[in-house]
């Protein structure tokens, strides 16, 4: 029973959305170029099919291997916050600058200096942005570790490093991956957003653009539906992660 | 007999924002080998420093601390220690937790092994079947039975525990008494307990270390003279209460000493 609503109530209420954007459109009886029903857009997903499964992989493979980059960088650099105490007075006030520049200016920044390398571009705009909050959230969790944690291993001679495997590391993995779901969102935005603004650009944001050109508007409104599915399942694949890594922190149900 | 743990006149002050802080005054404690020496005093004197500077977690600024006649100064991994949180891993099961310490001084003993150590623990504490639950699933004094077992799973030669029972009500505190006196009885090691209850000194204790108020020193020693297989009831007899007095008023006078009256 429980089960069953879980997965009928979500599908009605999307059916319910679509049907209201529908009917929107309709009783406003507005044009394409001013906005697309759902109806319009299965022939759009399917003309663009090939291109579709293309950029969406192209958007895919750069937003992991940019939020890949950020989990290593941006752990690494957690752990130089959680361990030293000058290293987090030094690094955190340059993280917070760099965090509050809006990135969307980094983009023609990032094209200038590295002309023409459009992967590249696109995975290290997905890094910039996404590494930030995995910095944090590590750094922290390491450096409010209640230090008899830190005793229970230190008073038998174990090494810093038999330490943090043993108990730092798992114990930050549930902040770790509460920042990995904002990370991966953020990711996501940054490949996108390259893909968008860069010329001669590739993936899902550069489909989205060649519609916006040429005047595709179910094409448009296409890639946006495709763009969430793509969202949604990048975040449930964390989540998947997350239950297998750090479902213990699940508190059981009273 | 020997003495396993020997505090030879340590002083220790911590640094602070406001000037060092003089925590340990000239402090001395012997314990002689398979002893359970109890220490208790004012709150803030300086117990849990004086648990870290013999696990070795910390150096005093003077003075030596000496276990099995070997001077410490870093960690040893023949230590146990418990406190007053359990600290269990809530990511590991009872079972994997009471093994973490042999993953560590043991690294080359068979799992199996392990595992055949860690549950004759468990039983021996009352926690047969429970060994793959997790931390969150056990009540507070189930979690401090299975952090006794952890301190003591690679059969250490010194047991450091700091207020384990301290969070605990009366009557579990009292089990966890009990379950003390046997786990000595099965397997010997030298103890030091920190604690604020006067009873649990004399129930547990061989000796009672009363310390003075902040900076504390050995104020006075007791021997604990009852015999090794106390039951609850030996706390109500006249020479029980008798040391309960004793204690009541050196720690009213080790609190006159210092700010922090309670
Ligand atoms: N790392 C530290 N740095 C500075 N001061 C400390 C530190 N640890 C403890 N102190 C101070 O040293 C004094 C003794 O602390 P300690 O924890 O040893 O007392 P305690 O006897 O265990 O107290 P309680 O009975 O409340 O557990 C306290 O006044 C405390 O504020
Ligand atoms: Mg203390």
């Amino acid at each position: 029973m429980e089960t069953l609503q879980k997965i009928v109530v979500p599908i009605l209420a999307v059916l319910l959305f679509l049907w209201a954007w529908e009917a929107l459109v309709w009783v406003n009886d507005w044009p394409n170029y001013k906005m697309a029903s759902p109806s319009d857009l299965p022939p759009a997903f399917w003309k663009f099919r090939w291109l579709f499964l293309e950029m969406g992989w192209q958007t895919l493979w750069r937003t992991v291997v940019g939020l890949g980059l950020a989990v290593l960088f941006g752990t690494l650099v957690g752990m130089i916050m959680g361990f030293s105490r000058i290293a987090r007075d030094g690094l955190y006030p340059l993280l917070v600058g760099f965090n509050a520049i809006p990135k969307a200016t980094l983009v023609p920044v990032i094209s200038l200096i590295f002309i023409g390398q459009h992967d590249f571009n696109t995975v290290l705009m997905a890094f910039l942005i996404s590494f930030f909050p995995i910095a944090v959230s590590v750094g922290i969790g390491l450096s409010t570790l209640e230090p008899e944690y830190r005793d229970i291993l230190r008073s038998l001679g174990a090494s810093r490093l038999t330490i943090f495997r043993k108990i730092a590391l798992p114990k930050t993995l549930p902040e770790f991956f509460g920042a990995l779901k904002v990370s991966v969102t953020l990711a996501f935005i940054g490949t996108n957003l390259v893909e968008i603004v860069a010329p001669h650009g590739r993936g899902l944001g550069a489909l989205f653009k060649s519609g916006e050109t040429n005047g595709d508007y179910p094409l448009m409104f296409a890639v946006l539906i495709a763009l969430a599915a793509l969202g949604i399942l990048l975040y449930y694949a964390v989540l998947v992660l997350e239950r297998i890594f750090a479902g213990w922190a699940e508190r059981p149900q009273s | 007999m020997a003495n396993l743990i020997e505090i030879k006149g340590v002083t220790h002050a911590y640094r602070t924002k406001s000037g060092p802080l003089p925590v340990l005054d000239n402090l001395n404690i012997a314990v002689p080998e398979g002893e359970f020496a109890a220490v208790v005093g004012p709150s803030g004197c300086g117990k849990s420093t004086l648990t870290r500077l013999v696990a070795g977690l910390m150096k005093p600024d003077q003075g030596e601390v000496w276990l099995h006649g070997e001077r410490v100064t870093s960690p040893r991994k023949t230590v146990g220690m418990a406190f007053q949180n359990p600290v269990l891993l809530e990511w590991r099961t009872i079972l994997e937790n009471v093994i973490l310490p042999l993953e560590i001084v043991a690294p080359r003993m068979p799992q199996a092994e392990r595992e055949a150590r860690a549950l004759h623990l468990l039983e021996m504490v009352g926690l047969k079947g429970f060994d793959s639950k997790r931390p969150s699933e056990l009540s507070g004094g189930m979690r401090q039975r299975a952090s006794l077992c952890r301190a003591i799973v690679h059969k250490p030669d010194v047991l450091i525990m700091d207020e384990p029972f301290g969070a605990l009500d009366n009557f579990t505190r009292e089990d966890l008494w009990q379950t003390m006196r046997d786990l000595r009885a099965a397997e010997p090691f030298t103890c030091v307990l920190i604690t604020h209850d006067l009873r649990e000194s004399v129930f547990l204790g061989d000796q009672v270390f009363v310390l003075s108020g902040r900076p504390a020193r050995t104020q006075m020693v007791l021997n604990v003279d009852l015999p090794a297989d106390r039951t609850l009831d030996i706390l109500y007899q006249p020479k029980a209460q008798d040391m309960l007095h004793t204690l009541r008023d050196q720690i009213r006078i080790a609190q006159g000493r210092d700010g922090e009256m309670h």
